[in-house]
């Protein structure tokens, strides 16, 4: 098994990224000419069965692939990744960044008829997004109240400045509608419509069969003139990788989203003409491997031996022979794609130096021992992709050559999160970063301290730093874009100086979809998105 | 008369047994770190104390586990199994919709596993150390060496995508709207592929006891005396032989039909069918401890029924063994 991992090597990648060139130009050329064609049903791969379909409830990629096609967000990304209106057709803020009035799309009715309106939106934020919706609680913390003066107009009131780009670019994930007269009586998170979603976006729902489909319908009365051109859409529950693979190749499916398959079938079917392989269309979904260090114990509490740890690891390698195209070089917290914040390479980095490595554990008063050993460390991986398993080991090897024992301890999903950040049972952990789009959403909670133990995904490493919490808090409410980016950058500088996690590689999700289908990946959230424009050609 | 009463005291002494295994899975989960929250939260990527605390009071975690398993003991006596964190139904409901596929696919491989190991296992001990013996064993010996996921890989491969016989994965045909014989014949149309994948590996098994229980039986002197006798030898082999080297085969299917209901997890995977490996799996992974505990108790269950058949089957077979025991 890990000798076919390893066939990916570099000639593989070049010869995988030629035919993912080729395979990306030849359908863009002929979209010109092709008219778009009505009708069809695509079939989508379903990895892993959530308890929720409903995006404004759980904001997750396995939500989104689903609940996205049935609800709409107030905004989302355009192909350049700039905010577009969907069921908000315009906004604005106060000069003081307390009050952000959304005018809303008029005309727009939910699937069983009844008229989309201010109060959904409102009903919708103060009950779902401030309360259950992951990220939205911490997002909409000092929201207060939203007004509705008039059916079309949504006024959200803050405590506290909220950035006009933060929100913005925080919405196409964080801010699906649901409709306030199928979830105002009863319990919000036991309401059938969870697993039933009730929309305005271009497919009705219309089956779940759990461990096998879901199917949802053509949207007779969607709002965009001409939209959708599918009649249905089926998602398969297929948990097994490469049974999923087969069944892309027997033409039973059609796309598999967001890295579904394993490393190997997705550099075969790179070189396959009836596949597109390709990262395009999930840049709004970046997310970066990690190296967590648990400041509990003494040798990683000093910083001669976080740096030597980064020191010791020669990321490009691990690249070019372990991951090929589908990743590149990390340089800190914020991704390269993240063309609003990315405050370029200029930071600290870590390039592989194994002399520095060895020169600075000595200097941190951690010698060889008679075996060559200087201590042992327990490294926790997350089970979320085949890359963080093979990084693990990556790093276990490369450890183990400046004299730091590395014992690999494998968990599931709950036991991964209980273990790191509930109990803090981890020397060094493993595992994904994933950024939203806005450094405020997902990312300065790795680096904020006073986060309670049980929040998974935070600053629980025992670390603290005042400078960086000032930043973080400031940044979070400062309204003016270009002091905004400053402070981030700043943020960046100092967080891979003290370096209390090491984020050294930048993923993008793997898009596998049959040559058949058109406008697909024209989004950074295409994944996520409504659908409205694909079609599949004959 | 005597089968209830027989029955009836199977039962009594299972029901100790039912409560023992439903308290060590409850225990032995409790040792897997994480809880169902944390299996949400691993799910949803991410959400905060505040909501993590809800969602444990909402799912009941907050109790002590002495209580928690006093709790689910009590609802159990009253043949509640309890709400799954995961489904959002009653777990009954969740079992009842994954036991079809389930039984049927466990029923057909294992009924392809027992008549074609009967068979070539007879043909094998018929021909012992000649060629159709050694070529039988060796295949049955590579059927029993390769891991099933790869059969089952391999399958779709030739039959699903090279020949495009067979549909390479699901139940049924999604959106069909069939009834009747046309559904049936699509479901069967299904299983075909998973039904020899997971028999093949029970088919090596049944065929190498087949033989050394024919070989066995064969050497015996009520066969020399059924020879002398003048019988010709394929009534030797069916009237006398075969009955009685049946008796094993006829343990192992008893044995056997527990470690189909675990052993289809994979199968289930690879073929993507809705059946109760695979619900099994999810509720281990989410921690979704009234569905685990639920299986548990329905597969024992059935456990339960098909020994007991077995056993019924054994008198039959051996007047010997009474059903009296």
């Amino acid at each position: 098994m890990e000798f076919s991992r390893l066939e990916i090597n570099r000639r593989t990648a070049l010869l995988t990224s030629a035919a993912i060139a080729a395979n990306v130009l030849n359908p863009l050329r002929a979209f010109a000419a092709e008219t778009p064609r009505k009708g069809g049903v695509f079939n989508v791969h379903y990895g892993a069965e959530q308890r929720q379909l409903n995006p404004s409830l759980q904001a997750s990629t396995g939500v989104y692939i689903i609940g996205g096609k049935i609800q709409e967000p107030l905004v989302d990304l355009d192909a350049a990744g700039n905010p577009v209106g969907v069921l908000a057709e315009s906004w604005e803020s106060s000069p003081d960044g307390k009050t952000i009035t959304f005018r809303l799309r008029q005309g727009v009715t939910w699937h069983d008829g009844k008229p989309f309106t201010s109060d959904d939106v409102a009903f919708t934020a103060l009950n779902m997004w401030k309360k259950i919706l992951n990220y939205g609680s911490t997002l909409q913390l000092f929201l207060t109240a939203v007004d509705t003066p008039d059916p079309h107009t949504a006024v959200f009131r803050y405590e506290r400045p909220m950035p006009l780009n933060l929100l913005l670019r925080a919405l196409p994930d964080l801010g699906y509608i649901s409709a306030k007269h199928i979830y105002e009586t009863g319990d919000i998170r036991q309401n059938p419509a969870n697993l039933a979603p009730v929309g305005t976006g271009p497919f009705k729902f219309n089956k779940y069969e759990r461990g096998q489909y879901i199917i949802a319908d053509r949207n007779e009365n969607y709002w965009r003139p001409n939209a959708p051109y599918l009649d249905r859409i089926v998602w398969r529950v297929i948990t097994d990788r490469a049974a999923a693979a087969a069944q892309l190749e027997a033409g039973e499916l059609h796309y598999s989203p967001f890295s579904g398959l394993t490393i190997s079938d997705m550099a075969r079917l790179g070189k396959d003409k009836r596949f597109v392989v390709s990262t395009k269309g999930n840049e709004g979904n970046a997310r970066t491997n990690t190296i967590e260090f648990n400041f509990r114990r003494k040798e990683l509490a000093d910083i001669k031996v976080r740096r030597a740890i980064a020191h010791a690891i020669n990321v490009p390698f691990f690249i070019e022979n372990f991951l090929g195209d589908f990743a590149k070089l990390g340089t800190g917290p914020i991704p390269s794609t993240s063309t609003d914040f990315y405050p370029g390479a200029n930071t600290p980095q870590y390039p592989y130096d194994k002399a520095k490595a060895n020169a600075l554990l000595d200097e941190a008063g951690f010698k060889r021992e008679a075996g060559g050993n200087r201590f042992a460390l327990r490294l926790l991986p997350a089970p979320w992709g085949e890359d963080i398993s093979l990084w693990a080991t990556f790093i276990q090897q490369s450890l183990s050559d400046v004299g730091i024992q590395v014992e690999i301890v494998r968990n599931d999903g709950g036991g991964f999160l209980k273990q790191v950040y509930s109990d803090h049972a981890f020397d060094l952990a493993t595992g994904w970063h994933q950024y939203r789009n806005d450094p405020a959403v997902s990312t300065t909670v790795w680096y904020r301290s006073g986060q309670p133990a049980g929040a998974p995904w935070t600053n629980q490493w025992g670390w603290e730093a005042p400078a960086i919490d000032k930043i973080i808090d400031d940044a979070a409410t400062e309204i003016d874009p270009v002091k905004r980016k400053a402070l981030y950058a700043d943020f960046v500088t100092r967080a891979n100086t003290e370096l209390p996690i090491w984020m050294p590689i930048e993923q993008i999700f793997v898009t596998v979809i049959s040559a058949k289908a058109r406008n697909h990946s024209n989004t950074p959230r295409w994944g996520s998105s409504t659908w409205h424009d694909l079609w599949l050609a004959e | 008369m005597r089968i209830l009463s027989l029955a009836g005291r199977r039962l009594a002494a299972s029901i100790p047994t039912l409560f023992l295994i439903l308290i060590g899975v409850f225990l032995l989960l409790q040792f897997a770190p994480g809880d169902t929250v944390d299996a949400m939260m691993a799910q949803m990527g991410g959400g905060d104390a505040a909501t993590a605390r809800t969602l444990r009071k909402f799912y009941g975690l907050d109790l002590s586990v002495p209580v928690q398993l006093g709790n689910y003991l009590w609802r159990l006596v009253r043949l509640d199994l309890g709400y799954s964190a995961i489904y959002g139904k009653p777990v009954t409901t969740v079992i009842l919709e994954r036991l079809p596929p389930t039984i049927l696919l466990m029923t057909a491989s294992l009924s392809f596993a027992f008549f074609a190991g009967l068979v070539l296992g007879v043909i094998a001990a018929r021909g012992v150390n000649k060629w159709p013996d050694t070529l039988i064993s060796t295949v049955g010996l590579i059927f029993y060496a390769t891991p099933s996921f790869w059969f089952g890989l391999m399958a779709i491969m030739v039959f699903s995508i090279y020949l495009q016989w067979l549909p390479a994965g699901g139940f049924e045909d999604i959106g069909a709207t069939q009834s009747g014989l046309g559904r049936t014949l699509d479901i069967a149309r299904h299983l075909v592929l998973p039904t020899l994948t997971l028999g093949l590996i029970f088919l090596a098994i049944y065929l190498r006891i087949m033989r050394a229980s024919m070989l066995e039986v064969l050497n015996l002197d009520f066969v020399r005396t059924a020879r002398a006798k003048g019988l010709d030898e394929t009534r030797v082999v069916i009237r006398h032989v075969l009955r009685n080297a049946l008796l094993p085969m006829v343990t192992l299917i008893g044995l056997q039909a527990g470690t189909m209901l675990g052993g289809s997890v994979v199968v289930e995977s690879v073929f993507s069918l809705p059946g109760l490996g695979r619900l099994a799996y999810e509720s281990v992974v989410q921690r979704d401890l009234n569905t685990l505990l639920g299986i548990v108790f329905v597969s024992a269950l059935l456990v339960i029924a098909v020994n007991f058949l077995v056993d019924l089957l054994y008198a039959r077979l051996d007047p010997r063994i009474s059903a009296e025991g």
